[in-house]
């Protein structure tokens, strides 16, 4: 049960479950669209823009509730931050995940992000995680397409 | 290269007969047996995340029982050369064997002939086989293929790249909120451009099991050709393809507790004489010019190039063992962990059950609310408990019941009540961390 509370922390569940920002933006200024073939998730990224600073992050979409909560919280942290410090997170959150575990990961820079941590014991829990900042580094750069995991 | 029969063989210790005779020599089961049988799988006595291995996604693929393990091992470390034309001993022993396994699956499917038993890689290459070569001989513009709601995407993608190639239309029997075929519907798209129907014998996502009889009766009545996908079939009843009558019948080895890599693609040698070679190369002629070139009979027309042989020898041995189980003692025993397997998911409320046909494998596919499959499958795992989550290669069957995904126990003969309890007690842990 311990290593469970390591992945499903009450905050992931929450998020998972009562996920934030979870709505489409009418009109946005760029959208993304991220699927795990794997499990099936699907999810759509809504940002807009102002300049060169996320003013609005939000996702619509069905996952399980690592890639839920991982959505719901990045929608959150992101509002604010420039292209990139977007980008700079997504560079963190994804070294924390699947970089050396050796490596002491950047705790600070990455914020609450850090419940996600656990997630690195479940290999194949991964890609749940790291499909919305996929997504949101597609929508970024602006690519068309959607991204997938596999 | 016409299969050797066992009697022709002129060696004694072939692949796996030392642990075959000791099968053979048992008294026949009269009720069924579960620890026995378990203590023929090596692998169920081992350890995941501190907890004994309880495996509940046979249909995905079964395991090996020690007697396939150890005819890959003899024919290894023994027999082993390459098949057909040798002129030397050992690759007169490993010919004899791979086609004794022939002759095998010819008996366990009740087929005519040995030689309508095609060794392929599996399911999905045989009925890749037969869109392709039975396509390009009889499926033209206009023309229709019929499959249904609950197919497994190798019964689906096939047949749409036939219908790209050559304009032919694919048409699919709908299936009601149990799960089950819709014959009335099945009847009213039959019609004179049907030129094949592909369905398969048990869903693998929602446990249906078909009336593939009574739908090969209706499809010959039309003219129609049948195709059986029998994948989720072949280790969990007898199949006998003469008394379906279906034209085709495809299945996979790994599913019937052999190894991998290796299938069967069943077809009357009257259909098979007529259709076209799908694969070139070596082992599937019988003379080559640059002017032109003849092919070879049955089965090795649709047999090119060095195939899996020692997948196809552990193939035979799978076949003894489940000759040996009995598979109506089989059935019967798997439907009773069904009935209780249900019994005690049917006590959560959450849990929703997809799949509620009247005839039904031991297949049990569920969902809970507001919980998603990948979760329930994570903490199972934890607990030693493996199972499959996903859409089971059925998107359409996903779309059809509104779910993304679906958790999924499927049973084979190995296991047991005890393993079902810890499934249910496994679930009660799923709902004590999302509640």
């Amino acid at each position: 049960m311990s290593d469970l509370r390591d992945l499903y922390q009450e905050v992931i569940l929450d998020h998972g479950k009562n996920p934030r920002n979870f709505h489409r933006i009418e009109g946005a200024d760029r959208q993304a669209v991220g699927h795990n073939p794997l499990c099936g998730d699907k999810l759509t990224i809504f940002l807009q823009l102002e300049g060169d600073v996320v003013k609005e992050v939000s996702f619509q979409g069905e996952g399980c509730a690592i890639s839920t909560a991982s959505a719901s919280m990045m929608t959150q942290i992101l509002a604010g931050k420039t292209i990139q410090e977007a980008e700079k997170l997504f560079q963190l959150f994804h070294e924390m995940l699947t970089g050396d575990p050796s490596v002491e990961g950047d705790a600070e820079g990455l914020g609450k992000l850090v419940v996600f941590a656990g997630v690195r014991q479940f290999p194949v829990r991964v890609k749940c995680a790291t499909l919305p900042w996929h997504t949101i580094h597609s929508a970024l750069q602006n690519k068309d397409g959607a991204v997938t995991t596999e | 290269m016409k299969p050797v029969s066992p009697s022709t063989r002129n060696d004694d210790r072939l692949p796996g007969t030392g642990k075959q005779a000791d099968l053979v020599s048992r008294e026949p089961q009269q009720t069924f047996d579960v620890a026995r049988v378990r203590r023929d799988f090596p692998i169920l006595k081992t350890i995941i995340n501190g907890h004994p291995l309880t495996f509940l996604d046979s249909a995905a693929s079964a395991q090996k029982p020690s007697c396939v393990l150890e005819a890959l091992n003899v024919f290894y470390t023994g027999c082993y050369s390459n098949i057909h034309r040798g002129v030397y001993a050992l690759s007169e022993r490993a010919t004899a064997a791979y086609e004794e396994s022939r002759v095998k699956l010819r008996t366990l499917i009740n087929a005519k002939e040995t030689e309508e038993i095609i060794f392929l890689r599996g399911t999905t290459e045989a009925i890749n086989l037969v869109a392709n070569s039975f396509g390009q001989m009889a499926v033209g513009e206009g023309d229709e293929i019929l499959i249904s709601h609950m197919e497994h995407h190798s019964n689906i993608v096939p047949w749409q790249l036939l219908c790209e190639r050559t304009g032919a239309k694919l048409m699919v029997v709908p299936i009601d909120d149990d799960g089950e075929f819709i014959f009335e519907e099945y009847e009213k798209l039959l019609g004179p451009r049907t030129k094949l129907v592909a369905v398969t014998h048990q869903s693998n996502s929602l446990g249906t099991v078909n009336p593939v009889k009574e739908i090969t009766r209706r499809a010959h009545e039309e003219g129609a050709v049948v195709l059986i996908d029998g994948a989720q079939a072949i280790a969990h009843k007898k199949i006998d393809v003469r008394d379906i009558g279906c034209d085709f019948y495809a299945f996979s080895g790994h599913k019937m507790f052999g190894p991998t890599g290796v299938g069967v693609l069943y077809g009357r040698r009257e259909i098979l004489e007529k259709m076209p070679p799908w694969q070139g190369g070596g082992d599937m002629i019988r003379t080559v010019s640059f002017e032109g070139t003849t092919y070879a009979d049955l089965p090795h027309k649709f047999e090119a190039g060095t195939p899996d042989i020692a997948g196809g020898i552990g193939l035979g041995t799978a076949v003894d063992y489940l000759s040996h189980l009995d598979l109506d003692l089989v059935g019967g025993y798997e439907h009773e962990l069904l009935s209780y397997g249900e019994g005690l998911l049917g006590e959560f409320p959450e849990i929703r059950i997809i799949g509620r046909a009247k005839e039904k494998s031991a297949v049990i596919s569920f969902v809970i609310d507001g919980i998603h499959p990948h979760d329930i499958g994570t903490i199972l795992d934890k607990e030693g408990i493996a199972i499959r989550t996903g859409h089971h290669c059925t998107q359409p069957v996903m779309h059809r019941f509104g779910v993304p995904a679906t958790a999924r126990a499927s049973i084979a003969c190995y296991n047991t009540k005890e393993e079902l309890d810890r499934l249910a007690r496994g679930i009660r842990t799923v709902l004590e961390v999302f509640c």
